[in-house]
């Protein structure tokens, strides 16, 4: 089995582009992924997009083709929909196609445009993916679900809107000089805490934004990198992926999210590591409180032990395990479709060097872990620089 | 008005009991509980699923105040989205009757019909007990 390697990323700018659309925007990505592995785009042997609100925001379904266009690519496309884990699913079976041998080099990507049906139209197509007849018809936006988490880990472990409000603070201070991030700018505790609420306990600066984006990453076997001398250190070594139920009142746990424990487990057995081997992760904080869910499927932390990590300075720049030094998805954004891909962007660059909180990174072990719905399905991937 | 008439049968069945006072859950062999429309436990596939009873209260195990919502209730917030565990099920609603601000968890509730301000759909609400 061959190993796969990341040839090369690429970004859009994360933010509101209401005079972009997505195919433009995956075409500024898949050429700077293309660009950066070195590699002509003839070589491309398929396309794994990731999207999920597409039919809704730009009344566009089949994207693959299209992206495929956009992209300049002869190849074959498929569009992967797993809601916020898209594109981690499109990686997932990137890998297994370089793995199998079915493919030496494919391009996997995703975007979202997001901004053009304004805010509560917005909420309605997020809402889509929860469970409609028992969750949608109660009222439940994506905010009140992890608000329901909020509360439910609040009151079995203990916590505050303060250790919130200090994972908001942590994840926009690292975002400060990435020039792809939406928010660029610092904020304190107080700012968090003053803002409106938007379901309680989680206020407006505990939810991630409204974006516009896009990703792409070029991954090749290592076969492919030798025969081409390609420059490209960072391989993922590990993949796994996990389900749950759809509707959190289906769930064994309300404060805990079993599909990324399995998709954790899976990927670090996959990579022959465990939790205590990683040096840097990007995690899903959609909210707030998805981080800390987050820390704790990984196993970085016990559950119940992970609300206080940002506030006692362990996940922050100069901390131990360093946690969305991107802005994650918080500060830096979250075009859906697009956010698996940009996480596998940023853990590259990190472990590579050439990102700007590469300095804050110890070791040569990443993490990308990506969740879809209220966790319904996560992927997570295992990223190590080649000995 | 339906919005999606197939899938709704199973969920209007389950919304028609609760109003007239005969609210059920189905449960499997295994003692699984879940809300129609099911074919299978979602929790074990078994397919011996029957309907039973839904316990007359439960209590709330997590919610939240909504205070930014989708178009379809934007004439209702705020309002307290809950998780009710009724033993053997939990169900997702809304509170009704008690102002939001006093909602806790453990409050005991029981399960009603209402409906929606914003688009006059039924819902499924609780009451506090």
């Amino acid at each position: 089995m061959t190993g796969v390697r990341v040839a090369g990323v690429g970004l859009t700018h994360f933010g509101s582009h209401p005079e972009r659309t997505g195919r433009d925007l995956f075409a500024e990505a898949s050429a700077t992924a293309l660009d950066d592995a070195g590699i002509d785009r003839s070589l491309v042997e398929q396309l794994n997009y990731g999207n999920f609100m597409g039919e809704l925001s730009e009344h566009q379904g089949h994207q693959g083709p299209l992206m495929a266009e956009a992209a300049g690519l002869d190849a074959p496309a498929t569009r992967y929909e797993s809601a916020c884990a898209s594109s981690g699913v499109a990686v997932r079976e990137a890998v297994k196609d370089v793995r199998n041998g079915e493919a030496d080099v494919v391009l996997v990507g995703g975007a979202e445009r997001m901004n053009n049906l304004g805010t509560a139209k917005t909420t309605e197509a997020l809402a889509i993916a929860a469970d409609d007849l028992y969750e949608v018809r109660a009222g439940m936006t994506f905010p009140a679900a992890y608000a329901l988490m909020a509360q439910a880990y609040f009151e079995q472990y203990g916590g505050s809107r303060e250790d919130l409000a200090e994972i908001a603070v942590k994840n926009h201070d690292n975002a400060l000089g990435n020039e792809f991030a939406q928010f660029q700018r610092e904020i304190s505790v107080e700012d968090a805490l003053d803002a409106p609420m938007v379901a309680d306990p989680l206020g407006l600066y505990d939810a991630c934004p409204i974006t516009d984006g896009a990703s792409a990453i070029v991954l090749v076997s290592d076969e492919f990198a030798e025969q081409h001398d390609l420059d490209a250190p960072v391989s993922i070594t590990g993949t796994g992926q996990g389900g749950d139920k759809m509707a959190l009142q289906d769930r064994e746990y309300l404060a805990r999210t079993p599909a990324a424990e399995k998709a954790a487990e899976e990927a670090y057995d996959d990579a022959g590591i465990d939790a205590t081997d990683v040096s840097v992760a990007e995690v899903h904080d959609c909210f707030t409180i998805a981080e800390v869910l987050a820390l704790e499927a990984l196993d970085f932390y016990a559950q119940g032990e992970a609300i206080g990590a940002a506030a006692r300075g362990e996940t922050t720049r100069d901390g131990g395990l360093p946690i969305n030094l991107s802005g994650g998805l918080k500060a830096k954004g979250h075009p859906v479709g697009a956010t698996g891909t940009s996480q596998i962007t940023e853990l590259t660059r990190l472990l590579r060097g050439d990102h700007h909180n590469s300095d804050a990174v110890d070791g040569d072990v990443g993490v990308a872990h990506n969740a879809g719905g209220t966790v319904a399905s996560t992927t997570v991937h295992v990223l190590e620089v080649n000995q | 008005m339906k919005r999606h008439d197939a899938r709704d049968d199973g969920f209007d069945d389950f919304l028609d009991a609760i109003e007239s006072g005969e609210g059920f859950y189905l449960e499997c062999e295994n003692g699984h509980g879940s809300l129609p429309p099911r074919r299978l436990c979602p929790h074990c596939g078994s397919d011996e699923l029957a309907e039973v009873a839904l316990p007359e209260t439960g209590t709330i195990e997590t919610f939240t105040v909504v205070r930014v919502a989708a178009p379809e209730f934007e004439a209702d917030t705020p309002y307290v989205t809950a998780v009710v565990d009724f033993g053997g099920v939990r169900a997702t609603g809304q509170m009704r009757g008690v102002e939001v601000d006093a909602v806790e968890t453990g409050m005991e509730v029981e399960a009603g019909i209402g409906e929606t301000e914003t688009t006059g759909e039924r819902i499924l609400v609780f009451h506090p007990r």
